[in-house]
């Protein structure tokens, strides 16, 4: 061990930071997996009991294909300008951002009112979670991305006051990526409950 | 001491048996030589293991007084050597692979025993906390009570009309678990005669330790008798009977029943199920546990 | 309105208190004593400490010892259970019906289990995690510091749940995995899986983070020099071992949820009726709790690949293959959770491939003991106490081994499934492997955290009354399953012929709990015997990694200077070279305290409580505070402090090297 390599250790506060972004973004990374394992387990359960109506109706008759793809197309355009506010972000475009990140709050927000409505149309018909197997799995899939949609947006709301107030700061820029990782993941995840739950449940 | 122990030990097993390596069935006697064959092939690995682990803990011992032992700090690692081990626990997990892939197929519950004599049908069910047995075509049943002839292979279905349990003889053999809304089977058969224990081998509240029951291996003479007898018994079990019996119960004595309802087996499994899925269910496809 | 005030409380009212003798004594023992604590602390004026230098405290050293002491306690609570079924199975015959009732009998084996593993295995193991990781890779602290306590307290959270069902309530009475339809609402009405449901759920999340916290510490944050095959093996084990956490807790935790849904909201997840499938229950909670099994037993086999070197003063034999054997029964230990339920009535190929996988995995477990063997071939080996639990260890878990090979032959599991041989078999995996592994750790690694080593010869009497009372312990249950003996039973008739088998078992646990007597006296006698048993070089066993080269106790720090590794054994070589010139100190940043962890530990605690007891509003307004937290928090960076190079002086001009 000589001498050089030993004061090379130190680094500049500059190179600290960096290191801290890497580690939280990796750490980040991590997370997102364990969530994916997560979701894996409710697919999984969803598709062992996707045939358990006992008696009930199944997807064919409850899910209407227009609505989900309006769903789904509004989620899509809210991944799009979320990941237009994250180049803004890089390029420290502070209302930019704003914009974009607000456009991206409210496509959310319509696509968690739609789900809420399709949800509340269905307990009112007598289909809630109660009525089968089948429900059950499907209430809680589709209501754990709603619920992981929900925790976006409110991260989404506190970090455009943040912006607004203290500007796109190391922090905030950190926790802007996390952010979007975040709403990309749930997009990606969205695609497989359209294919998996809406899709599969008409047509097969 | 050590002869202390020993003659305890030999006094204890000469008056109980160990019916999982004393079997009084045929799969048991299969399974029993299973056991025997898997601790031979796991004697190649252990006793070497444990013999270099007292050679090396003497040998290599800080203070050992002869220091004649060799000592290589910084010796850490042999190709050849660590091949070595990787190579003969994986040779006898191979033999060993092969002999579980063959007994898998060979004893697995659901495949019927072959035998020139025609089986005997026996129906179980699992209740809060008590064994019923109901033999279908004998139209009798009884409870906390099993009896079988001899000799015959014994085709059980098994199911529950409450929690999961676990249908156990252990001097016949395997034991399979009973669900509610579906049913199990085990195939086994009595090679002795004799009184076994048996019991719910997976807790299922507060009366489990209560669901135990005799199982009485007997010759097919004594067993026809034994039907005839019990086709005579007061109690029929009809449908409020059996809703009676179903109602949970610690400690159940035995008790038995002629002019069995029949279907009310699969009755029992139906109404876990939809209306709509009742009639398409076909409940005794060989190997449909669901 | 006084249903209405009555509502507010859900399902919580007078009758929840204890009402049988024997969880009448344990709910009052259990607050006298904290009472008791709390007096002391009062007394000498101690709170203000208290909060400061451990409550709050987010250095990995101090959150280890946490976790140790809590550890500890536990495995005092769960010794209890388990000294009860002994009584119990060996009184409980024919006519007798022994000291409790089988209602209390079923929540005893029921939380014995669920402390042994979550609170016992789980919280030794990240005990260890946290002393010894960061110094063993050269890190000052771990990557997130304010995440790391606040794993901790969910942790503490969870085991405060599990332990107020005794004074509030009752425990569940399902047994340690709680199969439906018994946990189902039907079956199990009271609150007793609720608070097996809600004490899992948070300790689960709290080892979730920590798995991430700790995976990402190895990956981004070891010393120099130190690239993955440079890393000492315990490293290499934790890593592997928290791979299969970050894997299999998110099944646990939908799992859990799940059946709390069927529970809470009349959901048909696991229900007989109604479309639900119990079946798959068993498959979830297996695909989670087989990880589980190995999640536990490869950091003691990384303790023992420290302890082995160590002692016997040579490298570590086959670190390659060491290395490839972790990661193969990471690997492996994913696609064997079938052979919990072959008796489930799966097809025979199915079976057969799960029993060969499992019977796979002696192999690398195989290689790993014959590589301890050749490390203390040619050694100069010490056998102090951590080594005579290796010895214990290699005895015992060979056996062991055997039996579970046995058992991973379908047609001999349908045989012993659910038997006491399953029993013996099980116990003898996770006591002999993974507690007589962190037993081994903590007395080897006592004195680079404490200062002073533990006692020699109280510590060697301790391994052997332990080794000797497990033989006794569990032999008999070996047999006693191939007599047809099942787990969990409250009595039994005479005629079965048990009754001496299980009182000898009984003797067994009695010869255990005189070992760990004497491990509480090791610990009194260390205490007041600790000037003679100082360690003032930092090194006491001459050993090999990077924690020995720093001072006993380490600094807050860590390192003065981060250490630069050129090889394995990184501390060995160092200190067999020439010594390094004196270097310059520079002032170090160093994460603050916080009362982030004491909150969320609060908080999930408000949360769990309010969902077992119906209590919706407070489960709302524990969520609630919750997120508020949160969102004022996560506005700042974790707020750190300066360490002058002048205080780091000082603080190495102390230390004295031997």
């Amino acid at each position: 061990m000589n001498e050089g390599t030993a004061s090379s250790l130190r680094l500049t506060p500059k190179q600290q930071r960096r290191e801290a972004d890497d580690k939280t973004v990796f750490g980040f990374w991590l997370y997102l997996m364990t969530d994916c394992v997560l979701f894996g387990s409710l697919f999984a359960t969803f598709v062992v009991l996707r045939n358990n109506t006992f008696g009930g109706p199944g997807g064919e008759t409850l899910f209407s294909l227009n609505f989900v793809l309006a769903e789904t197309l509004i989620l899509l355009t809210s991944s799009f300008t979320c990941g237009l506010g994250i180049l803004a972000a890089r390029r420290g475009q502070k209302n930019l951002v704003l914009w974009l990140f607000g456009i991206t709050f409210l496509l959310g927000l319509a696509f968690i009112g739609l789900e809420l409505h399709e949800f509340n149309h269905l307990y009112n018909d007598g289909d809630s979670w109660r009525r089968s197997g089948f429900l059950s799995a499907f209430f809680t899939l589709v209501g754990t991305h709603g619920l992981h949609i929900s925790t976006g947006l409110l991260w989404m709301g506190t970090m455009m006051v943040r912006v607004k107030k203290a500007g796109l700061s190391r922090l905030n820029v950190r926790q802007l990526t996390m952010l979007s990782l975040f709403w990309h993941f749930l997009d990606i995840v969205w695609i497989f409950i359209f294919t998996v739950v809406y899709l599969f449940g008409v047509v097969l | 001491m050590v002869v202390g122990l020993l003659a305890a030990a030999v006094w204890y097993f000469h008056g109980h048996t160990v019916p999982v390596l004393e079997p009084s069935g045929t799969v048991g006697h299969k399974e029993r030589n299973l056991i025997i064959v898997g601790l031979l092939l796991a004697v190649l690995v252990v006793v070497p293991v444990y013999a270099m682990t007292i050679f090396i803990s003497l040998k290599y011992r800080e203070g050992n007084p002869k220091h004649k032992a060799k000592y290589s700090p910084d010796w850490d690692g042999d190709r050849r050597l660590e091949l070595t081990w990787w190579a003969i626990p994986g040779i006898i997990i191979l033999v060993l692979s092969v002999i579980t892939w063959n007994s898998s197929h060979a004893l697995d519950p659901f495949k019927p025993l072959v035998s020139d004599k025609p089986a005997l049908s026996i129906q179980v069910v699992s209740l809060d906390w008590k064994w019923l047995f109901i033999y279908p075509t004998q139209g009798i049943a009884s409870v906390n009570y099993l009896r079988v002839p001899v000799g015959v292979p014994l085709n059980f279905e098994v199911t529950s009309d409450s929690v999961m349990n676990s249908f156990w003889v252990p001097a016949l053999g395997s034991q399979i678990y009973a669900m509610p809304g579906m049913s199990t089977q085990v195939h086994l058969m009595a090679s002795k005669a004799g009184g076994f224990y048996g019991s719910s081998a997976n807790i299922s509240g507060a009366g489990f330790a209560g669901m135990h029951f005799t199982t009485q291996a007997v010759s097919q003479s004594q067993f026809s008798g034994w039907v005839k007898q019990r086709q005579q018994s007061p109690q029929p079990l009809s449908q409020s009977a059996y809703d009676g019996l179903a109602t949970p119960t610690l400690n159940n004595p035995v008790a038995f029943y002629s002019h069995v309802k029949p279907g009310i087996f699969d009755d029992i499994i139906l109404k876990y199920l939809p209306p709509s899925d009742r009639e398409a269910a076909n409940l005794h496809i060989p190997g449909a546990s669901i | 309105m006084i249903s209405a005030i009555a509502g507010l409380f859900g399902r919580l009212n007078g009758t929840a208190l204890p009402h049988e003798p024997v969880t009448q004594g344990g709910a009052v023992l259990m607050v006298l004593s904290l009472l008791a604590v709390a007096a002391i602390l009062t007394y000498f004026k101690r709170w203000k400490w208290l909060w400061k230098e451990w409550l709050t405290s987010v250095d990995p050293k101090k959150i280890g010892v946490m976790y140790i002491v809590i550890a500890l306690l536990m495995l005092a609570r769960g010794a209890a259970d388990a000294v009860m079924m002994r009584i119990q199975q060996a009184t409980s015959v024919g006519a007798h019906h022994g000291i409790i009732s089988s209602d209390t009998f079923q929540q005893v084996f029921s939380a014995h289990g669920t402390i042994m593993i979550f609170f016992v295995g789980m919280g030794l193991m990240f005990g260890l995690i946290n002393l010894v990781v960061p110094l063993q890779i050269g890190a000052r602290d771990v990557a997130f510091p304010t995440l790391n306590a606040i794993s901790f307290w969910l942790f503490a959270s969870g085991m405060v749940l599990v332990n107020l069902s005794l004074v509030v309530g009752e425990f569940s009475a399902a047994g340690w995995l709680a199969y439906p339809p018994l946990s189902e609402l039907k079956f199990s009405p009271g609150v007793g899986v609720d608070y097996w449901i809600w004490s899992l759920e948070v300790a689960g999340i709290g080892s979730l983070l920590s798995a991430i916290n700790f995976i990402t510490t190895i990956i981004k944050m070891r010393a120099p020099g130190m690239n993955l095959m440079k890393m000492p093996m315990f490293v290499w084990s934790v890593l592997g071992s928290l791979s299969l956490v970050a894997f299999a807790f998110p099944i646990l935790t939908v799992t859990l949820t799940l059946l709390f849904l069927d529970r809470a909201l009349g959901m048909h997840f696991f229900t007989a009726i109604g479309g639900g499938n119990p079946m798959m229950y068993v498959n979830l909670i297996w695909a989670w709790g087989h990880p589980e099994v190995y999640i536990l037993v490869l950091p003691a086999f990384g303790v023992f690949s420290e302890i082995v070197p160590a002692y016997s003063r040579k490298a570590l034999f086959g670190y390659t293959s060491m290395v490839w054997a972790i990661w193969a029964i990471v690997l492996l230990s994913f696609l064997v959770w079938l052979h919990h339920f072959f008796t489930m009535g799966a097809g025979a190929n199915v079976n057969a491939f799960f029993g060969i996988m499992t019977m796979l995995i002696a192999v690398p477990t195989g290689v790993k003991i014959f590589n301890w063997l050749f490390t203390m071939y040619r050694g100069r080996v010490h056998f102090a106490s951590p080594m005579i639990w290796f010895l214990g260890f290699v005895f015992l878990f060979t056996m062991g081994g055997v039996a579970g090979v046995l058992m991973a032959v379908p047609a001999i599991d349908f045989q012993v499934h659910n038997s006491l041989f399953l029993v013996a078999h099980f116990h003898t995996m996770i006591v002999t492997g993974v507690v007589f592994g962190f037993f081994a750790g903590i007395t080897y690694w006592f004195p680079k955290f404490v200062g002073f080593k533990l006692h020699e010869g109280l510590g060697k009497l301790a391994a052997k009354l332990w080794i000797v009372g497990f033989v006794l312990a569990f032999g008999p249950l070996y047999i006693l399953g191939l007599m047809g003996a099942t787990r969990r039973l409250d009595h039994y008739d005479p005629s079965t012929g048990w009754q001496p088998l299980f009182i000898i078992a009984g003797i067994g646990v009695a010869i255990i709990v005189a070992g760990a007597a004497v491990q509480i006296l090791q610990l009194v006698v260390s205490i007041i015997q600790r000037n003679e048993n100082l360690d003032n070089t930092g090194d006491i066993w001459n050993a090999r990694s990077l924690e020995w080269s720093t001072a006993s106790p380490p600094p807050h720090y860590n390192f003065a200077h981060v250490p630069v590794v050129q090889s394995r054994d990184a501390w060995w070589v160092q200190k067999r070279g020439k010594k390094p010139q004196s270097q310059p100190y520079h002032s170090i940043k160093a994460p603050n305290n916080t009362a982030s962890g004491v909150l969320a530990g609060a908080f999930s605690f408000v949360i769990g409580f309010g969902a077992i007891w119906h209590i919706w509003w407070l489960f709302g307004a524990g969520f609630l505070a919750t997120i508020l937290t949160v969102i004022i928090r996560s506005s700042s960076e974790d707020n750190e402090h300066t360490i002058s190079a002048k205080e780091i002086a000082a603080i190495e001009g102390q230390r004295s090297y031997a």
